[in-house]
Formats: structure tokens, C-alpha cells, sequence
């Protein structure tokens, strides 16, 4: 089979898989929305100053919320023993990785479409600057963490106390990328910087780490 | 090398008593600072010497992708380990100079927020290789050793524009040091390496060691007569 079409394959499986349990999307979205409450009480969410610090929140929300759906990749495939049978099987490592880490960006930028309205909502945002940026942003934003958290899922996986060892290497790996995701965010929000260069970094943090992910994730795969 | 090591352990503490001497009683007084900034001398080359540790951890982790051999393995994860303690020293002994000098423990400038970020990133490698089970550790880690090495320029760069943008008071700028100071933080780096070198060498035999009693562990497990059941 080609590259594609195990991408294609494997990627379908995942969506319909998710669409008839919803378990991420719906662990996601509870988790989102709690934070943007508990957030809301820390400081006054209806004051001028809220749009400053909106961007870092939104992406902290996102970010924490994207833990959830990475952490259940490949956990996902332990039970029956899919991953071995992905090991021996002939299809390329690369698909496979390619085809959860879309699968990840899917469930992420569905969350990401369904939380923005609330968050416009309860902290009363408006951009001030170029408002269609925010879509370049939040696109290669979701990927620049999606496309680590997979490779990092994939690591974790393989350690004891799993579900916490994710966010341990995913967290500091991603600090670039969310200073530019929120800087990007807060320029856009606030009018006042150009959200140009932010985006030209993420553009460069994706390019460099997805490279790096698939030269690599093989030999994770196989790891004995 | 039994005999060899508490000979090694007494040059270099002798080494770090010189280097000592030469920082707190020989280097001449800082004009502005007072003898405050003699810190200088553990703050820089802590620094230098945990950069040099994790570059070492980096080719050690390449090496190991390509050839798998052991001994590369248990280079990275000696220079991760050591890099983190030297590293640790330059970050605690900052805010110390900090402190009498800017007024303020710390500032998010761009030089500090990337060392701790450098820093968070070796302990996360650290806890990985900590949580890992045994015979896939050496692969994941020198992955997440590379993941590491490409992130530290797209940190430095991020966190420097991030703080270019935001004005803040210029804090060090660029000043041209006395030479007999620069001597004397030359003779600090080099005792800090042979302390490290030390450090990695002692840590490399204990790992080397354990290696060694795990594999035999397994052998003679492996050797045992089975029991009746």
C-alpha cells in the first residue's frame, strides 16, 4: 500500500472511532470550558485589560484541553495489541504518524472552533487588529502542538505513568511555539504590534519539528 | 582506576582551591560592583561548562541513532546529568548576584529565560529517562536529546524578540573586562571542567557498573535451575 493510502486508512479508522464515542472531543470540551470559568475568576473579565491576556489564556485552554485528546492516541491502539501489529506490518511508519497526528489536529481545531464563540462570549473579545490572521495562527499553532504531542505521546506511551509524562516533555519542548501562538494572538487582539514575525516563527517551528518527527518516528516505533 | 580516582579527586579539588584563591583573593576589585561580582567566577563558568555538557549530550544522542552502540548512550545521559547540575549552579548562583547588583532576584531577560528554559528541557529528559523502562530508554531519549538540540535556537530566538519588543532597562550591555579578570574566570573554567570531566567520568564508571550487574543479574536468572513449580 502507499504512503497515502495507509494515511487515508488509518486516519478514516480514527475519525469514525471518534465520532461514534466522542471520548476526546467531549473530555476536551468539558475540560475547556471549566477552564475558561475558573479563569474568569482571577481577574475581571469584562475590563479593557482582559484583552492582553486573553491570548495566553485562549492558548493555555487549548493547550491543556489538547493534552487530553493526545494522551489517548496510541493508548488507543495498546489494547489487542494494534501497535505490534503495526510494527511487523509492512505499512510505512511515517503514515501512520502522519495520519494521527491529522487525526489530532481534526479533534483539536474542532474543539478550538467550538470554544472560540465562548470565549468571545464570557471575556467580551473584539480584535482590534486584522482579525483573519487569527486563522493562520490558530492553524499552525494547533499543528506546532499536535505534531509534537503525537511524536511525544508515542514516547510516553512507552513509560511508566504515562498519561503524566506527556505534558512533562511536551510542555517545556512547546515554549517557541506558544510564545508565538500568544504573542501572535495578543497582537491581533490588542491592534497595537504586527502579529507578522509570530507567525513566520510558527511557520518555521512547524516546518522544522514535523521534519524532525518524521525522521525520527521510526525509530521510536521500533524501539525494543 | 580505583586507585587512579581519589588521586584525580584530590588534583581537582586542589585545582578548585587554586581557582579559588586566584577568583576571591587575587583578581582585582570591580570598580562599580565592589567584591559582589566575584560571583562572576562560578556564575560563567557554570554556564559555559553546562552548554559544553549538553552539546556533548547531543552528539552522543546522534551517535547513538546511527550506530546504537551503548557506550554513546551512556555519554548522553553522564552529560545531560552532569549538564543539569552545572546548570542548576548558574541559575541559583544568578539571583544571588543579582539580588545586591540589579535590586531584583530575577528578570525575565533574554539570556535568563532561555537558560531556564534550557533547563526545563534537560530535566524533562532526565524524567524521561527516570520513567522509562529499560531496554527502549536509550532510543527515546536520544530522539528527545535531538527534539532538544533543534528547540534551543527557536527558544533563544522567540524569547529575544519577545524581549526586544517589550522595552525594558538595559541591564549587563556589552562591556569589555579587565584582562587579569579574564585570567583569572579562564583558570575558573578550567577547573570547573576538570571537576566536570571528573564528575562524568565517576558517573560514567557507576553506570557502566550497573549495566554490567543488570546483564549478569539477567544471565544468572536465566542460568538458575528451574525449581519444581
Amino acid at each position: 500500500m502507499s504512503l497515502f493510502a495507509v494515511t487515508r486508512a488509518t486516519l478514516a479508522k480514527d475519525l469514525r472511532l471518534e465520532w461514534r464515542s466522542k471520548d476526546a472531543i467531549n473530555s476536551m470540551l468539558f475540560f475547556a470550558l471549566l477552564m475558561v470559568v475558573v479563569f474568569s475568576f482571577s481577574f475581571d473579565p469584562n475590563a479593557e485589560e482582559s484583552r492582553r491576556i486573553a491570548g495566553g489564556l485562549v492558548w493555555v485552554a487549548f493547550l491543556f484541553a489538547a493534552v487530553v485528546a493526545l494522551n489517548q492516541t496510541w493508548a488507543r491502539e495498546l489494547r489487542n495489541q494494534v501497535l505490534d501489529a503495526y510494527r511487523v506490518s509492512p505499512a510505512p511508519a511515517n503514515s501512520l504518524f502522519m495520519a494521527k497526528a491529522l487525526g489530532n489536529f481534526v479533534f483539536v481545531v474542532v474543539l478550538e472552533a467550538l470554544m472560540t464563540p465562548l470565549f468571545i462570549m464570557f471575556y467580551q473579545l473584539r480584535a482590534l487588529g486584522p482579525a483573519w490572521q487569527l486563522i493562520p495562527v490558530a492553524a499552525l499553532g494547533t499543528w506546532a502542538l499536535v505534531v509534537n504531542g503525537t511524536f511525544f505521546a508515542a514516547i510516553s506511551i512507552r513509560t511508566r505513568s504515562r498519561e503524566i509524562m506527556l505534558p512533562l516533555l511536551l510542555f517545556p519542548f512547546s515554549i517557541p511555539a506558544l510564545l508565538a501562538m500568544v504573542n501572535a494572538t495578543t497582537a491581533i487582539l490588542t491592534g497595537e504590534l504586527s502579529a507578522r514575525f509570530w507567525i513566520v516563527l510558527l511557520a518555521t517551528y512547524d516546518v522544522v519539528f514535523t521534519i524532525a518527527c518524521l525522521l525520527l518516528f521510526e525509530s521510536v516505533l521500533q524501539a525494543e | 582506576m580505583k586507585r587512579a580516582f581519589p588521586i584525580l579527586v584530590f588534583l581537582v579539588v586542589a585545582f578548585l582551591g587554586y581557582a579559588m584563591y586566584q577568583a576571591l583573593v587575587v583578581a582585582p576589585t570591580d570598580q562599580l560592583q565592589g567584591n559582589v561580582y566575584r560571583i562572576i567566577y562560578y556564575h560563567v563558568p557554570s554556564a559555559w561548562t553546562a552548554f559544553l555538557l549538553f552539546g556533548i549530550n547531543f552528539v552522543a544522542s546522534v551517535v547513538y541513532l546511527m550506530s546504537r552502540n551503548a557506550k554513546a548512550d551512556t555519554i548522553a545521559l553522564v552529560g545531560a546529568e552532569v549538564g543539569v547540575v552545572f546548570c542548576t549552579v548558574n541559575l541559583v548562583t544568578g539571583p544571588i548576584w543579582a539580588r545586591p547588583v540589579w535590586g531584583i532576584w530575577w528578570t525575565w531577560d533574554v539570556r535568563l529565560t532561555s537558560t531556564l528554559v534550557l533547563w526545563l528541557i534537560y530535566l524533562s529528559y532526565l524524567m524521561l529517562r527516570r520513567f522509562s523502562t529499560s531496554g527502549q530508554t536509550p532510543v527515546l531519549a536520544a530522539a528527545l536529546a535531538i527534539f532538544g538540540a533543534l528547540d534551543v535556537p527557536l527558544v533563544y530566538f522567540s524569547i529575544w524578540i519577545f524581549r526586544t519588543q517589550h522595552p525594558q532597562p538595559v541591564i549587563g550591555g556589552g562591556g569589555s573586562i579587565d584582562p587579569r579578570m579574564l585570567h583569572v574566570l579562564l583558570i575558573n573554567w578550567l577547573a570547573f571542567l576538570c571537576l566536570a570531566a571528573l564528575l562524568c567520568w565517576s558517573r560514567y564508571r557507576l553506570e557502566y557498573m550497573r549495566r554490567e550487574l543488570e546483564e549478569t543479574q539477567a544471565l544468572e536468572a536465566l542460568l538458575e535451575p528451574r525449581g519444581s513449580l
